[in-house]
């Protein structure tokens, strides 16, 4: 990951928080002083069909806003591994909920990292956070934004919340990154030689 | 103001109120519908006017109402709302009411698609409706350029007493960019002389705004009279106080080749012009920001130091007619476009590059 530009794919369900989680990583990108954009997609979509933005974090100003290359790629469900699995940049990474996703015959020439976001956040009393279990995690990995930067953010993105909706985002948060620390995820050759029964 | 990250079409909402807007009507379609939804919730806040009129046409009507009464209004749509307002922008550009219209441009002909375009430029900038008229047409490429220029165009409307365009497509009003909001400006609504309503020192004037002119000379002294004014914005926009405020140019002084592209293309050309630079392609790009006047005479410029031309757009080829009748035959200028809500990719321009200047 070059330490300039992060150009990210976030995809999953309607309704799984996927573009607020873009926002997420933008906005908290935008306050440690970095450059961000968002671009949603935003076709006639179907009720459980897919969605997916693009979000760049960058220490220089942006130029195309486009990602037709992504560094990483966040995908929440399985077509969204489908659809974007190839476009990754060699060396790059690819962030899936492994709740949703079995592990399968992935590229090995990428990060591959796997999260229960799923589970996670069910443990935390509210599956709907965990769009926010991989913002957690992202963190870890990013070099533009850090843990601390998403808390600080956090006040910003959800305005007038409740204390306990607050609360359980920045649970979601910190649970992600531990998640990441703790080493629990596997790294892209690992898996390959797993699935291939090396 | 701190930065604030925003939607193009939330930006477009916040800076018309800023600019002193008080009224906007129109009618809901993708991809613009965030700013309509926007103006919904804050002009209330701030005692102006939101109607969700029934059709475009009546928007636009109520837009030259409005107009006609002083206030700074504006209306937005995309393409093919923009189509049906047609019919009262040249009313309004007859009566010379200024106001302000965005077009989020999305897939066409027809009923198209709603993914992002730019194939509304001969009608944005050839006039759009019948008669002879023209609407100036900003074409901002950033959410922060959405905002700045949505209160330029409201400047200049008055300015010039003529309806602004701001085109604009579905990228632009769909992505979020930090944006610093400028301070709200003061706006008097009675501050036109020509307006109906218009209240003078003791009386309120009879003032009249129409775009009637049934006597055949009285019509023609009027259209020579309206053309007379655009060639005066045309002298401000290409030799005058505009003159930097039309036009981008980029690593322009040693290039080969020139990129030109307008809104959301031209940040897309200037990776490629990274891209090309890295590679030791001397390439540099020039990007419209006022497509009616038309920036002529940065291409007849630099017709005189560029090999070639290549002008990228999200249509089959519009704009390029401007950049061939600016550059006049004297190198030669190509076209590339990706069209039907498709946004070409900077490998494939990169590739077009790479194909003019190593033909081989």
């Amino acid at each position: 990951m070059s330490s300039k530009v992060e150009r990210i794919i976030l995809a999953g369900f309607g309704g799984q928080g996927v573009l607020f989680l873009g926002k997420v990583i933008a906005e908290t990108g935008m306050h440690a002083g970095k450059f961000v954009s968002w671009i949603p997609s935003y076709g006639p979509e179907m009720r459980g069909g897919t969605a997916n933005c693009s979000v760049i974090l960058s220490e220089n100003e942006i130029a195309s806003p486009m990602v037709t290359v992504p560094d990483t790629v966040i995908a929440m469900n399985r077509p969204s591994v489908t659809k974007f699995n190839q476009k990754i940049k060699a060396g790059g990474m690819l962030m899936y909920n492994s709740s949703l996703i079995e592990r399968q015959e992935f590229r090995d020439d990428i990060r591959l990292v796997e999260i229960p976001a799923n589970e996670i956040a069910e443990e935390l009393g509210n599956p709907k956070v965990a769009n926010l279990v991989m913002a957690g995690a992202y963190s870890k990995f990013s070099k533009l934004i850090t843990f601390d930067d998403l808390v600080a953010c956090l006040p910003n993105l959800v305005k007038g919340a409740k204390k306990e909706m607050l609360d359980i985002n920045l649970a979601a948060f910190k649970k992600g990154f531990d998640f990441v620390e703790e080493k629990k995820y596997m790294f892209g050759r690992y898996v390959y030689s797993v699935f291939k029964g090396i | 103001m701190a930065k604030v990250l925003m939607k193009g079409n939330e930006a477009i909402g916040e800076a018309a109120v800023l600019a002193g807007c008080r009224y906007y009507f129109g009618y809901p379609i993708t991809p613009q519908s965030e700013l309509p939804a926007y103006l919904a919730r804050r002009l209330p806040e701030v005692d102006g006017v939101f109607v969700q009129a029934e059709s475009e046409v009546a928007a636009i009507n109520m837009v030259y109402g409005a107009g006609s009464a002083g206030a700074r209004v504006m209306t937005s749509s995309s393409s093919p709302g923009i189509s049906l307002k047609q019919e009262g922008i040249s009313y309004i550009a007859g009566a010379e009411v200024p106001c302000l219209i965005v077009n989020v441009m999305r897939g066409g002909p027809g009923l198209g698609n709603i993914a992002p375009a730019q194939s509304d430029y001969w009608q944005a900038t050839r006039g759009g409706g019948h008669g002879d008229y023209r609407t100036i047409v900003l074409a901002p490429n950033s959410v922060q350029e959405m905002a700045d220029m949505t209160i330029a165009g409201f400047e200049f409307a008055d300015r010039f007493r003529n309806p602004v365009l701001l085109l604009s497509d579905g990228v632009l009003g769909q992505m979020m960019e930090p944006v610093n909001l400028p301070e709200p400006r003061d706006y008097d609504v009675n501050s036109k002389k020509w307006a109906l309503g218009y209240k003078g020192s003791d009386k309120t004037e009879r003032n009249l705004c129409s775009s009637i002119f049934l006597d055949q000379d009285e019509l023609e002294e009027h259209n020579w009279h309206l053309y007379q004014k655009y060639q005066v914005v045309t002298d401000l926009f290409s030799k005058g106080e505009f003159k930097d405020f039309a036009v981008e140019e980029h690593l322009c002084d040693d290039a080969e080749i020139i990129l030109v592209g307008y809104g959301i293309i031209s940040r897309i050309l200037k990776t490629v012009v990274e891209k090309c630079r890295k590679r030791g392609i001397k390439a540099g790009m020039v990007r419209p920001k006022v497509l009616w006047p038309f920036p002529t005479g940065v291409f007849e410029r630099l017709a005189k130091t560029a090999s070639q031309f290549l002008v990228v757009e999200m249509s089959c080829g519009q704009m390029v007619e401007d950049v061939k009748l600016s550059v006049d035959g004297k190198k030669p200028v190509f076209f590339f476009g990706r069209t039907g809500g498709t946004v070409p990719s900077d490998f494939e321009i990169l590739n077009e590059v790479d194909k003019l200047v190593r033909p081989d």
